[in-house]
Order: structure tokens, then sequence, then C-alpha cells
């Protein structure tokens, strides 16, 4: 039990004859970022929902900092802050109201409160907008807003249900550095997340779940093997050079590179390391075939799901999810 | 406790930082006691003045019941809007956030109420209660709002969209305040409505109203309008609070 700030054991949840979550086990070290990477309806709502005492587990029993879930939950609440996949902020009030209104249900004296809210606000960068009603926000501000609100009682735990779906490029990268920088302070945080991306950038430790089951752990490295590596795009700046680009990219095959495939009018083949690059680069110049776009990149859940799993990411299981979540609201 | 005042704020600040909802508030009250005088007063009582009279009573406890309705529309958007969530996952009184709202919407409530009363007075309308009828009548007031909050409550933390709130609390309400001694004396109707309009609470509130005001009966009206409070508050306050926990 020590050092771990998250554990569950068998956790099973069912919505109907849906089984969401079937058995999962789970463990996250203090100060750890911990990534909950898996498709719509993988479970990774329930989990945070069952996690943040909103919801209860059929099966298994699920420990925040030595707390049961089920069995003491205002002492886990006291020590978790939630920022969920719709923020959860009240539009009708300012963002200096919203915080305030937080720190005095936490207990905070209405001056602490007000001082607790001024730091939040300075720090997420809106200290200017702290008057402004949240309804007038931006998506991206309201998500600070959003991370902002969870963390008014210092939690010790966090828990990030899909914290930069539907943002911009720019918010999602302002949104990561804060994550990072409140794990560097010692936050244990629980990432659920649909990107690749996202969980390689910020967590130590991804988790991929498929239908309420683990399919993988581990590192962001280890997880990037068993996916295959990353992707080597090309794109040849004449159409007719197609084939032969694609003919050029199967030659990399000796070198551990997989079977090219099209996206639209790009190549793709998988690559374990970022040298066949360099290789590809070079053949393709010597065969004479000019590109306009060579890049790299990581594969994407589906890519990584279809390498891992053997099947495509489910669709299918993810509109239950859905539907449930948003008959929740 | 104060988790519950500092939630009811919240709810005020809605209201006061929003002028539609200020000038609904304030004004909607005051159109139907004029209408319902101007409009129907003559014709039912002979004069404006005798229909005042007999009318303010039942006007205000129909405010207070659709002035409730706003409990209902009120938490369910704190549901589609995800803000349950995060109270939920607050360590705060279980109670606390639809106390909250309980509270703020009484407040609102007794505002609504006094502006009718003081333009019902400017109008010609005349106590017969004395102080006692007065102070007795606003009690009233209050606990009938009380009550009425807590069954709203239980159809806003229930009932799924906003217009399906709506709905059923006007489809509640309008019969309610409507087949009831609210607008008119029972006299006139058929029995079979006469008996529902006998049971109606509606028309005990307004019976009770009507005592305190003009000075009429008061003790069963009162007692009985009591026990309807306690009761609706009891059984919906319990359903309210265990639906909020466990809606998920």
């Amino acid at each position: 039990m020590d050092g771990l700030a998250i554990q569950t054991e068998g956790l099973g949840k069912s919505f109907g004859s849906k089984r969401v979550l079937d058995g999962l086990d789970l463990e996250v070290r203090r100060g750890n970022i911990f990534g909950l990477l898996g498709p719509n309806g993988a479970g990774k709502t329930t989990a945070v929902r069952i996690l943040a005492t909103l919801l209860a587990a059929d099966t298994g029993r699920a420990l925040v900092l030595g707390f049961d879930v089920a069995r003491q939950p205002q002492q886990v609440r006291r020590v978790i802050g939630l920022t969920g996949q719709y923020a959860a902020v009240d539009d009708l009030i300012s963002a200096q109201e919203n915080l305030y209104m937080i720190g005095r249900l936490l207990g905070l004296r209405p001056r602490a409160a007000r001082r607790r809210g001024g730091e939040l606000l300075a720090a997420f960068g809106l200290a200017d907008a702290a008057d402004t009603k949240v309804r007038a926000y931006s998506g991206g501000m309201r998500r600070r807003l959003d991370l902002a609100a969870s963390l008014v009682g210092r939690p010790a735990v966090l828990f990030l249900d899909e914290p930069t779906t539907g943002l911009d490029l720019a918010s999602r990268n302002e949104l990561w550095d804060m994550i990072r920088e409140l794990a560097a302070d010692g936050t244990t945080v629980l990432l659920t997340t649909q990107y690749l991306e996202e969980a390689d950038r910020l967590a130590g430790q991804i988790m991929v779940i498929d239908r309420g089951r683990t399919v993988a752990l581990g590192t962001p490295g280890e997880l990037k093997g068993l996916a295959g590596g990353q992707v080597l795009e090309v794109r040849p700046l004449r159409e007719s050079d197609a084939s032969a680009a694609a003919r050029v990219l199967a030659g990399l095959a000796g070198a551990g590179a997989g079977t090219p495939g099209t996206e639209g009018d790009l190549l793709t083949v998988q690559v374990p390391d970022e040298e066949l690059v360099t290789i590809a680069a070079r053949r393709l110049d010597e065969a004479g075939i000019p590109v306009s776009h060579l890049a790299v990149r990581l594969p994407s859940l589906d890519e990584a799901f279809l390498a891992i799993t053997g099947h495509h990411a489910d669709a299918d299981a993810g509109d239950t999810e859905t539907e449930l979540e948003g008959a929740g609201r | 406790m104060s988790q519950t005042l500092v939630l009811a704020r919240r709810n005020l600040l809605h209201v006061l930082s929003d002028p539609e909802q200020l000038i609904g508030i304030t004004i909607q009250p005051l159109m139907f006691l004029l209408l319902f005088v101007y409009v129907f007063g003559g014709a039912i009582s002979g004069s404006t003045r005798g229909y005042l009279q007999f009318v303010l009573p039942g006007l205000l406890v129909q405010g207070i019941a659709f002035g409730t309705a706003q409990t209902a529309a009120g938490l369910n958007a704190d549901f589609q809007r995800g803000l349950i969530d995060r109270f939920r996952s607050l360590p705060i009184a279980r109670s606390a956030v639809v106390a909250g709202r309980v509270t703020a919407d009484l407040l609102r409530t007794a505002w609504s109420t006094l502006i009718i009363v003081a333009v019902a007075v400017a109008l010609g309308f005349r106590f017969h209660g004395g102080w006692a009828g007065v102070l007795g009548a606003a009690c009233l007031a209050l606990a009938v709002g009380f009550g009425m909050c807590w069954l709203m409550a239980f159809l806003g933390v229930s009932l799924r969209s906003a217009e399906s709130v709506q709905a059923a609390g006007f489809m509640l309400v309008l019969p309610l305040t409507f087949a009831s001694s609210v607008l008119v004396p029972a006299a006139s109707m058929p029995g079979w409505l006469q008996a529902f309009v006998k049971v109606n609470p509606m028309t005990i509130f307004a019976d009770a109203m009507r005592g305190l005001m003009l000075g009429g009966p008061v003790a069963t009206p009162v007692l009985q309008a009591a026990a309807w409070v306690a009761g609706i508050t009891l059984v919906f306050g319990a359903l309210t609070v265990r639906r909020y926990q466990t809606r998920s």
C-alpha cells in the first residue's frame, strides 16, 4: 500500500447488460502521472467516476490514498480534485465567484477563499477575466478554470477526464504544461485520454484499456514499442511517383519497417525508430523522387490498438458510454 | 449550514446578475395581479375592489407555486451542466446543494410576494386580520414556498431534460391552482370538481391565507396547511436527497 496513491482490485461495473468495467486492476504511485488510454466506451470515465465517489462499483474495491471510495467517500473527497470531460463550472457567475464558492464549500474563511481564488486565477492566466461571467469564456479558458476549480483544495490526487478533448493545439499545450507543473509539485494525476500523444507527453505510466479490461501497461517507450514504433509519412511531390515511392518504402523492411500503406495521398509505414527516416530520405533522393512531406508521428490510438489487440478500437462500445455519460448530466 | 448559505448565495447571484430574471420575478406576479383583478374582477365579484379583497390571498399562493418551478429548472440545469458532479466530488453535506437552492428560491418567493402585497395595498386591498394575521400570512407564505420547493426539487433531480421539467412543473401547478379556491369560490363548480377542490392543498393554503389576511376562520385551515407542508417536505425532501445522490 505504501507509496500507492490509487489502487483498484477487480473493479467491475455494468449498466444494464453492458459490462463497462470488467475487473480493472490499477496501481498508481504517489506523485506520478498515470495515463488511462482507450477509445470511447473503454470504461475510462466510469473508472474515474468510481474513483471520484460519483458512482458505486458493482464488484471489486478502490482505494484513494488508502481510503475506500465506497466506505469512506468523504475522506476520499477531501483529498481529490476532479476535472471532467465537460467543464463543470457555473457559467452564470464570474470565474472569481466560482473559485470563491468552492473555497468556501471546502471550509476556507471568506478572505482565504478570495486569496486562494486570486492565486489560482493568476497562475492560470485568468486574472484579467476574473470578473467576467464564465459564459463569455473561450473553450480553453473554461477548461483552465475547470482545472483551477479542482485545485482550490490543493488535492493530493487529481483526476483529469479527457482534459484536452475539443481544445485547439495552443490551449492543449498550455494545459499540458500546467499538468506537468502540478505533478512536479507532487500531485498524483490520473489522466484519461483518447490520444496516445497526450499520454506519451504527460504520463510516466500508461495503461491501455478496452471494453473495461487492461490490454497493455507500461512506460510510454514500452508502449510505443508494442504499438510498432512510430509512423513515417511520405507524400511524393508528383502523384505519378506514388508507386515508385511505395517500392522504396517497402525496401525498408530489411531495416525493421512494416508494410507500407496509404492514407489519402500519404504513404505510411511503421518504423521502429527515427533513424529510418534519414535512410528513407536518402533512398527516395537516390531514386529521384522529390517529396513535399516527410515526417514521423506517433501511431494514432487506433493504429496502436490494432497493433496491441489485433482489432480496431471498437466504436460500437463507444456509443453506450457516451449515452450514459450524457444521461448523467 | 454554512455550505447551504454559500450555495444559496451562488443561486441568488444568478438572479441579481441577470436583469431578465430580476424583471421576471418582479413584474410577472404583478401582471397576474392586475390582469386577474381588472379582467375578471367585475364579472366574478361585481367590482374589482371586491375581487381584489377575495383574490389576493389566493394569488399569493398561486404566485408562490409558480415561482417554485424555478427550483426544478435550476437543479436540473446544474445536472445538465455537470456542476452536480463537481459538488458531489466535494466533501460537503449531502443535502447542501438542494438546501442551498431551496433557501435562495425562498428568498426570491418572499421578494415577489412582498411586491404583490405592496401594490395590492396601493390599489385598495385592506388587511382585516390584524398584525397577527399579517405575521401569520407571511409565515404561511414562507412555509408553502418551502414545501413546494421540495416538491419541485424532486422533479428537478428526477427528470432528464429541461423541457420535461418545465412541462411537468406546468402540468402540475396549473390544474392544482385553477381547480381550487385560489381564484374563485368553489360553490359554482360541478360537484365532482368540488370534491377535488376540497382536498386540493392549494384550496387549503388559499383558505388559510384568506383567514389570516381577511379575518375569517383560521385554526382549521392553518392546521391543515401546516400538515400538508410538513408532509410534502418530509416525503419529497427525503426522495430528493436520495435521488440527488444516486442519479448517475
